[in-house]
């Protein structure tokens, strides 16, 4: 486009030389919007500045009807806005240039429709003009420039992607500052830019550990769709310098994916920062350390308390032991002695039975005093422990009678022949 | 809002189509599943039947098969040309009117007019509609041959209003087919002279459309009833016929239903082949109980097709002429109807056509269907008219409205080294109002407007340039044989005639560009703005 040079005057002077061709008349085919638009500006007889005015005040009054938003549009442009040089539009803050600048990538496009009916209404040249402003319109053409890259969705991604004005810097390194207050809008700020949505946000001090460890874990896998073709060096659109323009073109896509690595590295930095700096982080990480010295705390108390137990039941044994050979011990003793005691006993029941027909005189017998000896010799023979036991007790009162007694059982039990007992029947 | 569509009704198919959402349009296909519905109605006993499945009647029951008759409609009986009936129902002459005699059984005859015919057939397409979209169609915009008059403009909305379909607009079918196309790929607002070559089954239309800020505007139109698919389906079924007789010693084509057997076989082989490279064709007991079975490839398909197809690339070159223009000055060429599947139709005009000229068929890539091309046409155009009121789209169909001054000749400047460089395009309707933006020297810069006229320019080149060999080379083998020969370079060229106005722009800084403006309002008055490309610049302007 810019090929076409203008000749330099040459003394000439403006004014008009001669007539065009008188045109012919045609029928029109009576097809497509184009058509419909002539149509309209024929019937009405509008003129054309007259009918883009037009268009616009029915667009916007659709836009009316539809709907009322409460659309907080900036009430002013800053000056340097709306003096900055239409060619250079892409320089140009294009939502503030609608007044969106409150709302930027998160205007839906009819709020972006409301803000352009309202940008038109106020800087029309032919408003301005009207009101007896220079004529100027410079920044109109900024407003229907950034109107047109707005709506086109792809356009518009491709502003969002370098739209400055949205970024939120992180904190100043080293400050003092709070860390949900400073990093909670840049990762916000950040999330525009995400493949995925919704995006999980930096969350407070409150936010559980799992949150956390799944919104580091998104940044570091973060996918973005951010793409950097705004800034593009704009190749020559004519086909009489292909090479030219291919030239561009690789030079354009060159420094496109450049600014995409050097994106993507930023954002790594920018999450390594900000989980360096996590609180949340440092308090997990000494939760852990403190969890994990309980966790051997109580790994180790198993064994202790095994080794105690095995401790007690080795002294338990030892003692039961012990004891069992104690009274092993004490049991064979106790056996002997009372064995001795009978033994004794028994020989004191004999000495005494024996001695107790001598001590009774032999019951008035003396006569048979070796017959008595012999026949209770007999019966002490024949007397078990029980029965001796007995006779010792009974011959303290009645020596005879116990005596005889003893005999007459022995010989019904036929421990004894009944002839060898003669005295004590 | 209510439910409008478009319609295309062609004199061997037709087919519906309904916007979509997004500013395009869909084709609908009927309850067989057919995008272009054969154009024929056929009754056996109680039974109607249309599309595709009337066409399948043409063998058994071919007098109570209707094919071929849009052409019929509102023309006289004395007019029409009755070899478009084909083998079906033969018209006879109804009180000066086309008419067909329906045998509905043995004893009872039914008499038709052409206008119910047309009626039930856009009932038909009507309900297919309806049956896609699922309610009731209120509005309807068919497209029409350039040449239908108003006789056959009138009949068809009333046939139309009969099968109850409110027709919103008839359209011309080249612009609604333009329309389309320029929509697709979205070049409507680009000015461009079109060539649409419409080569239907029975007839060929072209238009030679030139768009200028969106508007078109139809410079010459031309039809041939002669040339059109059938007679390629005809060549290639005598290429069959020939081969079957020397195979079986019989002959074909002294049967009706060997004829018919034969033609249906024909189409079915010349649409694959427009696909394929090769292709057979297989049918049962064609003659004397001999089954036909053969395979035919694309190059023997072009020879049989051969004299039509260069038939069809002269009709389009002698447009071209008679509308007063050379080859260079086409942009592109857009070819619609089934016809122009057969490859050879569009390989020939790119021969024939400079390289600069595109021709766009259905090989192009984002073409589209181009059977489908003018009713999605009419379908935009009903989206776009359905929200306005009726007086309205009447009013601005007036001719005052429609009939708009044209430039005759180019409107431009010139540039620093003398050279005409266009801002509006002969053929541009006005009012109309368009600017470009030109650098300019420092200090004082000199707009002159002139009027110039198009001129050919042939140079004749004795050998060609040594570098080029080098570039293409795989090419190189050919530009080899063609270097004996001197080629002659035509080119497009504009010489200014007669010099406007000129304009000074003043104090013009380093490195500026001037945005100039010309706007030709309704009362014809031309006026020129310069104004450098800044904030507060001062315009510079003349009104002649």
């Amino acid at each position: 486009m810019s090929t076409i040079v203008l000749p330099s005057a040459n003394g000439q002077s403006t004014g008009a030389t001669g007539k065009f061709s008188e045109p012919v008349r045609r029928p029109v085919e009576p097809v497509g919007r184009y058509f419909l638009a002539h149509a309209a500006r024929s019937i009405r007889g509008h003129t054309w500045s007259e009918y883009e005015q037009l268009e616009a005040a029915k667009n916007a009054k659709l836009v009316d009807e539809s709907e009322d938003n409460g659309l907080d549009l900036d009430d002013e442009q800053p000056e340097d806005l709306l003096t900055h040089d239409p060619r250079e539009w892409k320089t140009a803050d294009l939502y503030a240039t609608l007044g969106l600048s409150k709302y930027r990538h998160k205007a839906t496009t009819e709020d972006i429709r409301v803000a352009y009916r309202d940008a038109v209404l106020k800087h029309h040249p032919d408003k301005k003009a009207e009101k007896g402003g220079i004529d100027q319109d410079g920044f109109f053409k900024i407003v229907q420039k950034a109107y047109e890259t707005l709506m086109d969705p792809i356009q518009r991604r491709r502003f969002d992607s370098v739209d400055k004005n949205a970024d939120v810097e992180p904190p100043v390194i080293k400050s003092e500052y709070d860390f949900f207050e400073a990093w909670g809008p840049v990762f916000a700020s950040e999330s525009r830019f995400s493949k995925k949505q919704p995006v999980p946000q930096l969350g407070d001090k409150e936010t559980a550990k799992a949150d956390v460890e799944a919104f580091y874990n998104f940044w570091y896998k973060f996918d973005s769709w951010r793409t950097f073709e705004f800034l593009d060096e704009e190749a020559p659109d004519d086909s009489s310098n292909r090479d030219h323009k291919r030239y561009i073109e690789r030079k354009n896509k060159a420094a496109r994916d450049k600014k995409k690595t050097d994106d993507n590295k930023r954002l790594l930095k920018l999450v390594d920062r900000a989980i360096g700096e996590d609180p949340r982080i440092k308090m997990f990480k000494q939760l852990e350390k403190e969890a994990k010295a309980k966790r051997k705390w109580d790994r180790e108390a198993d064994s202790r308390k095994a080794a105690e137990e095995a401790k007690a039941k080795a002294e338990a044994e030892a003692k039961a032991k012990a004891e069992a050979e104690a009274k092993a011990k004490a049991d064979k003793d106790g056996k002997k002695k009372s064995k001795e005691a009978a033994k004794n006993a028994k020989k004191k029941n004999k000495r005494a039975i024996r001695g107790s027909a001598k001590d009774a005189g032999y019951f008035g017998d003396e006569g048979k005093a070796a017959a008595i000896d012999a026949e209770i010799d007999l019966l002490l023979g024949s007397f078990d422990d029980v029965t001796l036991a007995d006779v010792a007790g009974a011959i303290t009162s009645d020596a005879k009678a116990a005596l005889t007694k003893a005999a007459q059982e022995l010989i019904s039990a036929g421990k004894l022949p009944a002839a060898s007992i003669k005295y004590f029947v | 809002m209510s439910t409008v569509i478009g319609i295309n009704f062609g004199n061997s198919a037709s087919s519906i189509a309904v916007a979509t959402a997004d500013g395009k349009a869909d084709i609908i296909a009927n309850q067989d599943g057919e995008r272009s519905i054969p154009t024929a109605l056929a009754y056996a006993g109680e039974d109607e039947y249309y599309g595709g499945q009337a066409l399948a009647q043409l063998l058994r029951n071919p007098t109570n098969t209707i094919i071929g008759f849009r052409d019929y409609l509102g023309v006289p009986f004395e007019k029409i040309d009755p070899t478009s009936a084909g083998n079906g129902a033969k018209p006879f002459n109804l009180d000066g009117k086309v008419g067909y005699k329906i045998k509905r059984s043995e004893d009872k005859e039914e008499i038709l007019t052409i206008d119910e015919v047309v009626s039930r057939h856009l009932t038909q397409l009507k309900l297919s509609a309806e049956d896609f979209i699922g309610s009731s169609i209120d509005g309807v915009v068919i497209g029409i041959p350039t040449n239908f008059n108003e006789e056959q403009q009138k009949a068809l909305v009333a046939a139309s209003e009969k099968a109850g379909m409110k027709v919103l607009q008839l359209i011309k079918e080249p612009s609604a087919a333009l329309l389309a196309y320029t929509t697709n790929v979205n070049e409507l607002a680009k000015d461009k002279l079109y060539v649409v070559a419409d080569f239907g089954g029975l007839r060929s239309d072209a238009a030679v459309i030139a768009v200028r800020s969106g508007i078109m505007t139809i410079l010459e139109t031309a039809h041939d009833y002669e040339l059109g698919g059938a007679k390629i389906d005809s060549a290639l079924a005598e290429y069959f016929a020939k081969e079957f007789e020397k195979k079986f010693k019989s002959n074909p084509r002294n049967n009706h239903k060997s004829i018919t057997k034969l033609q249906a076989a024909t189409i079915t082989t010349k649409k694959t082949l427009s696909n394929v490279t090769t292709a057979t064709i297989s049918i049962d007991s064609l003659n004397d109980g001999y089954d036909f079975h053969s395979t035919i490839n694309r190059m023997r398909f072009d020879l049989a097709a051969r004299s039509v197809a260069s038939q069809m690339t002269t009709f389009v070159e002698n447009i071209v002429k008679k509308a007063g223009y050379d080859t260079l000055d086409i942009d592109e060429i857009l070819l619609v109807g089934g016809t122009s599947f057969v490859p050879k139709i569009a390989a020939n005009l790119e021969a024939v056509f400079p390289e600069s000229v595109k021709i766009i068929s259905p090989a192009t890539p984002k073409a589209i269907d181009p059977v489908d091309l003018i009713a999605r046409g009419a379908a935009l155009q009903a989206s776009m008219i359905e929200s306005f009121d009726e007086a309205e789209v009447k009013e601005a169909l007036q001719p005052v409205i429609v009939n708009t001054p044209h430039l005759t000749k180019a409107l431009g400047i010139l540039d620093a080294e003398g050279k005409f460089v266009q801002i509006l395009r002969s053929e541009a309707a006005t009012p109309v109002r368009r600017s470009i933006k030109v650098a300019a020297p420092k200090g004082d810069a000199l707009i002159s407007i002139y009027e110039a006229e198009r001129d050919i320019k042939e140079t004749t080149v004795e050998q060609a340039p040594k570098e080029e060999k080098e570039e293409d080379d795989e090419e190189s083998d050919w530009s080899d044989d063609e270097d004996d020969e001197p080629e002659i370079i035509r080119e497009k060229i504009f010489v200014p005639k007669a010099k406007i106005a000129d304009l000074v722009v003043k104090d013009v800084s380093e490195g500026a560009t001037i945005e100039i403006t010309i706007d030709i309002n309704k009362n014809n008055e031309l006026q020129v703005f310069a104004r450098e490309d800044k904030p507060d610049a001062t315009v510079t302007k003349v009104k002649i």
